[in-house]
């Protein structure tokens, strides 16, 4: 899917530049020995910067899962399944299961990271059934 | 100090309210003058004037309560823009009570207008607000969830429904029971978007959006517009329409526009503000007489009834199934028609506050429930976001 990439914080480079080498980085509270995500500045357990960033094993399950019919961006093919995947180290995220029939997606599957080419040699972590 | 519930409870009122709707959708008036016109009329149906006023409540993204001022030429002495998206005027409910309760205000407004359809539909006024034009410092709903495509906000609130479905078994004929009890309040509202009777099937039959959510599960996008108007208790009984008293308000917020951030994605804020709004009225959820709970879609009502205690969790479902929230039901909920069928301009929070007051006056004709004493706001901004309760009650609630 051509994805709309509106922008990228300075504080989160390490993790689009891993992208590159279809690496996912986890920022992890050293403090809290928490892994943390979307990537923050500072940590929300220590309001320090107790962060370092640690590669995921990409393995989780299917938090919630919603196949998309009508989207609201136009390049968007449908139907894709856009799901909150709980990663196994504690932390959860959006993501799209792919190479897969969407509406075969259920809540509690097992999932593990690929990746989408974006232009310009960065990957968007995607997941697959496991 | 002591938490004392009475500090606040019943020490202001709503004495003022209005709102401009439109069967087409399309009310054709620019927002500043809507703005105005609301204010004026809920301010007549107060018996109050401009002049009146000491305390403005604005949303908006720069100092919007000023600009207003500017326009309304008074110069306030409280000044509030809260701005948790449609649970906004709950807050300001919320706010304004204490404010008043405490004397650093008399007189509060709080007013909204939205124009969606003469704006047309497109990314213009969506995109600055998201910060998309800020490619090195974007929002993180931008950077973290924009690049998978989800619907915003309908994908959001599906995943939600998803996981409700996954875990406790609701289902979407049970979803679409919402519409359909909500549509049977609108067509009983001759100002309401849509009045035609609805079926399960004809919600199920409508195109799907984002499973499971259909498109006849999501409010609708209208032009539309209301305005309120506290005074202290004390002013209040002066004035021209009958008080209807603040007596509890409660607000809490667990995530911003990302629904990944969101702890328990089945489990809302709205366990928080009602438990507070609740225990400063001093009520339970069996004494509401009638509610009105943001209805962005149907899963946001079905969260709400049971984060408010209407039901316990996951058994909002059956809890909706025999129609008990339509017209003669056990619990009344959106009696003007809801978001789903009245009007929905984007921040429907005030349309609660307006309908709420209504009924708790009595004024509401066809749609009106008997003997109403408490009424209940419940608003919801964001995705699931901020939730915002407010409980009103009659003189006799005292």
């Amino acid at each position: 899917m051509s994805r709309m990439i509106m922008g990228t914080s300075p504080h989160a480079e390490p993790f689009w530049e891993a992208t590159r080498e279809k690496k996912l980085l986890m920022q992890w509270c050293t403090t809290a020995n928490k892994p943390i995500h979307y990537p923050r500045q500072l940590s929300p357990y220590t309001l320090e910067d107790t962060l370092e960033w640690r590669e995921s094993p990409g393995k989780g399950e299917v938090y919630a899962v919603t196949v998309v019919y009508k989207p609201s961006m136009p390049m968007a093919k449908v139907p894709y399944a856009v799901a909150l995947v709980d990663l196994e180290e504690g932390a959860r995220m959006m993501t799209e299961i792919v190479n897969c029939d969407p509406t075969e997606v259920k809540v509690g599957d097992k999932v593990q990271l690929t990746w989408d080419e974006l232009p310009g040699g960065r990957h968007m972590p995607v997941f697959e059934l496991a | 100090m002591a938490y004392d519930p009475s500090y606040v409870r019943g020490k202001s009122a709503i004495v003022g309210v209005a709102d401009a709707v439109s069967p087409t959708g399309v009310l054709g008036i620019p927002e500043r003058v809507l703005e105005m016109q609301m204010i004026k009329e809920a301010l007549d149906d107060a018996g109050l004037d401009i002049s009146d006023v000491d305390g403005l409540c604005a949303t908006g993204f720069m100092m919007p309560s000023m600009e207003l001022a500017e326009h309304l030429g008074i110069t306030p002495r409280w000044t509030n823009t809260t701005m948790t998206g449609g649970s906004s005027f709950e807050v300001h409910v919320q706010q304004a009570a204490a404010a008043i309760a405490c004397g650093m205000a008399e007189v509060v407004v709080s007013v909204y207008a939205a124009t969606p359809r003469a704006r047309g539909k497109g990314l213009g006024d969506m995109s600055q607000m998201m910060g998309m034009m800020d490619s090195k410092n974007p929002m993180p709903m931008v950077e973290w969830e924009l690049p998978y495509a989800n619907v915003m906000p309908a994908g959001a609130y599906a995943l939600a429904a998803s996981r409700h479905q996954a875990i406790y078994g609701t289902t979407s004929e049970q979803l679409a029971q919402i519409a359909v009890s909500t549509r049977e309040w609108a067509s009983m509202n001759e100002r309401a978007r849509y009045r035609d009777p609805l079926s399960i099937q004809d919600v199920l039959d409508s195109p799907m959006i984002s499973t499971p959510l259909h498109r006849l599960d999501c409010c609708l996008v209208t032009d539309g517009a209301g305005a309120f108007v506290m005074t202290s208790a004390e002013r209040a009984k002066d004035l021209k329409k009958k008080p209807v008293y603040v007596l509890g308000g409660g607000t809490a917020h667990d995530h911003a526009m990302m629904i990944s951030e969101m702890p328990d994605i089945t489990t809302t804020p709205g366990v928080i503000s009602g438990r507070d709004a609740f225990n400063m009225a001093g009520i339970k959820p069996s004494d509401v007489d009638v509610l009105q709970s943001y209805d962005s879609f149907t899963i946001t009502v079905a969260l709400s009834l049971e984060d408010l205690g209407f039901c316990e969790k996951g058994e909002a479902g059956a809890f909706v199934e025999d129609g008990k929230i339509g017209p003669g039901g056990s619990l009344p909920v959106n009696t003007n028609g809801g978001g789903l069928s009245y009007t929905h301009p984007g921040m429907y929070g005030m349309f609660l506050i307006v309908e709420a007051v209504r009924q708790a006056r009595g004024e509401c004709g066809a749609r009106q429930v008997p003997d109403v004493n408490i009424a209940v706001a419940h608003g919801m901004g964001g995705v699931l976001s901020c939730a915002s309760t407010i409980v009103l009650g009659t003189e006799d609630t005292l």
